[in-house]
């Protein structure tokens, strides 16, 4: 019997991995093969990335289109055969091997729905090591850790953790968001379709440590594949015992869905939509920790927050806080995105330099052109000139360099690029998105669009220009939540490090949509 | 004999009814309306606010404010084009005019024979591999003009 591996990841099917499995197993005709549909190991530039199972190791085939498969099978696929889509052993793939892999530690390498994989790659050993101390314990060990939050804002885990565990009440919740709306992320999806349990895992561990009975994942309507896998993965860890009625400790999760807005990213606008309604978000104070859901105590944490709990536990704090530097420990799934050659999931101790990451790794380019900008931590992330890569990826060091590290989503953009045009964008989306609940968000975003077209169409540059910074600073200041608050970020950098781009005789300039 | 305004009415009950025992229950119970009955309907609005015990004003809010909820059928193909700045770097802005053009329809609207609804959409995660498009749920990613074009073809004659 040979195995075979193709992804189920929705980045792997978007090009045609189904098929690509479809054509396999024909193709085997009467040879007894087994396909087994794993999560993606994030080299997306590969996918879909076809594995077989061999004595040298997993072999891997990319990006295998479904035409080829034909091709690939007669020169020997189903025996590890040498081609020109080969790529050798899979896991000694540099890209992989320079890797340090916690919350990716199996996706990609296990089938996501196989309770017994997740036990034989190491699943459940941080419930277990979680369900021998005490929930104090418990909380004070991920405080250790310097985990920090890892939905962009990056506020200590265990700190949030304390507070819902020392408010009483009978009712408490765990919320993931798993509502991933920037553009340039997808590591939430990757690990909810490529290895589910661990997210189930780690939300068990924190309804352990905060006292919570009832969890809910908020996963945005766009990913109809992750909703499918994560309902699949709840329904296997209700039969396993590891929630439910059957697990040792009271605590059961269930799946909710998005609806097309992107502000229910935010934590409070998140919980409104938990509740059944509009996604508006909440002044804050009350803090969610301790007025949440229904009103009442809930941990809202990140998936990735959430996934890497489970590493924490069973390899301890000290291990994890060994990790990284300065204030940011422990390791941060980056997400290379856009105009890159190789786009994918890097895993890694926080400290590498961004421009490590996108030319080493990412390898410049997917166009082959000069990169110009780099934009990281989604659209309310600031834009990063070229000659301004060379910055240690860590909280501290991108605040001070006026930039925003966020959840570690970078998207590259090449020399063609209308950084005007992307400057106007950031406040068209913010137009778009806007709850509506505070006037700086909801009239300075459309006001910001039109005064932008102004400035580009040579209209009183300089009066424009200094209104645009005071919009600007009104926005940041003045707005209810870090969608108006940040949306000036990549305006202000555009304007700052693409000057040229604004004028009506721009090089890259060329018009509005 | 039951006229197809009761028949929608008893469904939705009966949708509401399945969702009895969820905490804040009204997203999933419209996303079921809509996955049944292809858009919410404002006829559905006064049942639901009667069965769920909450005012008119608060299912309609709902309903407007999330742009998944249609108040009227889509066309039968949905096509959605990533405008998100992870696509836009790699030419999003020229597939949507693309679309459009091919279409005749411009985002947000549905041809008039009914075939292909157009939309744009922030972000379908796809990131790596964009520019990034969804047809009916099927995400699909590396599109260029020509392989759009071909998908639709496919999609729209199957």
């Amino acid at each position: 019997m040979t195995t075979i591996y193709v992804p189920r990841d929705s980045a792997a099917l978007s090009l045609g991995a189904d098929e690509v499995a479809a054509k396999l197993r024909q193709a085997a005709g009467d040879r007894p093969i087994q396909i087994i549909r794993n999560g993606s190991h994030g080299m997306l530039w590969l996918e879909p990335l076809v594995e077989v199972v061999t004595e040298r190791g997993r072999i891997g085939y990319g990006p295998v289109e479904p035409e080829a498969v034909d091709d690939l099978v007669a020169a020997g696929l189903f025996d590890g055969a040498d081609h020109e889509l080969c790529q050798g052993v899979v896991a000694d793939l540099p890209w992989l091997k320079d890797q340090t892999r916690l919350c990716f530690a199996r996706v990609g390498v296990t089938d996501p729905l196989d309770p017994d994989d997740y036990v034989a790659h190491g699943g459940l050993a941080g419930l277990r090591k979680a369900l021998e101390k005490t929930p104090e314990e418990v909380v004070a060990e991920v405080t250790d850790s310097g985990l920090r939050g890892r939905g962009g804002a990056g506020f200590p885990a265990g700190i949030k953790w304390k507070t819902v565990a020392g408010t009483p009440g009978p009712l408490k919740f765990i919320c993931c968001n798993a509502d991933e709306g920037d553009s340039g992320t997808f590591a939430d999806r990757m690990l909810m379709e490529g290895d589910p349990f661990t997210l189930i895992e780690g939300m068990a561990i924190a309804a352990y440590a905060v006292g919570a009975s009832e969890g809910y994942i908020y996963i945005r309507s766009e990913y109809p594949d992750a909703v499918r896998t994560m309902r699949e993965a709840i329904a296997v860890a209700r039969d396993q015992g590891w929630i439910g009625e059957k697990a040792g400790h009271r605590f059961d999760l269930h799946v909710r869905v998005g609806a097309g807005a992107y502000i229910c990213g935010e934590e409070t606008a998140m919980l409104e939509s938990l509740e059944g309604k509009r996604g508006m978000v909440r002044a804050k104070p009350p803090i969610p920790a301790i007025t949440g859901l229904f009103g009442k105590p809930t941990v809202v944490n990140n998936v990735l927050t959430l996934a890497s709990v489970p590493a924490i536990l069973a390899g301890g704090a000290a291990a994890y806080q060994e990790l990284g530097v300065e204030r940011s420990r422990g390791t941060q799934v980056f997400q290379l995105a856009g105009n890159v050659a190789r786009g994918g999931i890097f895993e890694t101790a926080f400290g590498m330099t961004l421009e490590k990451l996108i030319h080493t790794y990412g390898g410049g380019t997917r166009t082959g052109r000069p990169v110009r900008a780099v934009q990281v931590g989604g659209p309310l992330g600031a834009y990063l000139p070229a000659d301004g890569l060379d910055l240690p990826m860590e909280y501290e060091a991108f605040a001070a360099a006026g930039a925003m590290l966020g959840h570690g989503g970078v998207v590259v953009f090449d020399d063609t690029v209308d950084m005007g045009a992307m400057a106007r964008f950031a406040m068209e989306f913010c137009a778009e998105e806007s709850c509506g609940k505070c006037t700086p968000c909801r009239v300075g975003a459309v006001r910001g669009v039109e005064v932008i077209d102004k400035i580009r169409a040579g209209q009183d540059p300089d009066d424009n220009l200094a209104l645009l910074g005071d919009l600007c600073e009104l926005m940041t200041e003045g707005s209810l939540c870090a969608m108006g608050g940040l949306t000036p970020m990549p305006v202000r950098s555009a304007l700052l490090h693409f000057a040229d781009d604004f004028g009506p005789g721009s090089p890259n300039g060329g018009g509005h949509r | 004999m039951v006229s197809p305004g009761s028949s929608v009415t008893d469904r939705v009950r009966a949708l509401v009814a399945a969702h009895r025992g969820d905490r804040g229950a009204l997203l999933p119970i419209l996303h079921r309306i809509q996955a049944e009955f292809g858009y919410v309907d404002s006829d559905v609005v006064p049942v639901l606010a009667a069965e769920l015990n909450i005012s008119r004003a608060d299912v309609h809010g709902v309903i407007t404010f999330y742009t998944d909820f249609r108040s009227e059928p889509a066309g039968r193909t949905v096509l959605k084009l990533c405008r998100a700045e992870a696509c836009q770097s790699v030419g999003a802005e020229q597939l949507v005019a693309h679309a459009e053009q091919v279409l005749g329809i411009k985002c947000g609207q549905t041809t008039p024979d009914g075939s292909v609804t157009l939309e744009q959409v922030f972000c379908l995660g796809n990131c790596a591999l964009g520019p990034a498009g969804q047809v009916n749920d099927r995400v699909r990613g590396r599109l260029s003009p020509a392989r759009l074009d071909a998908l639709l073809t496919e999609t729209v004659n199957r």
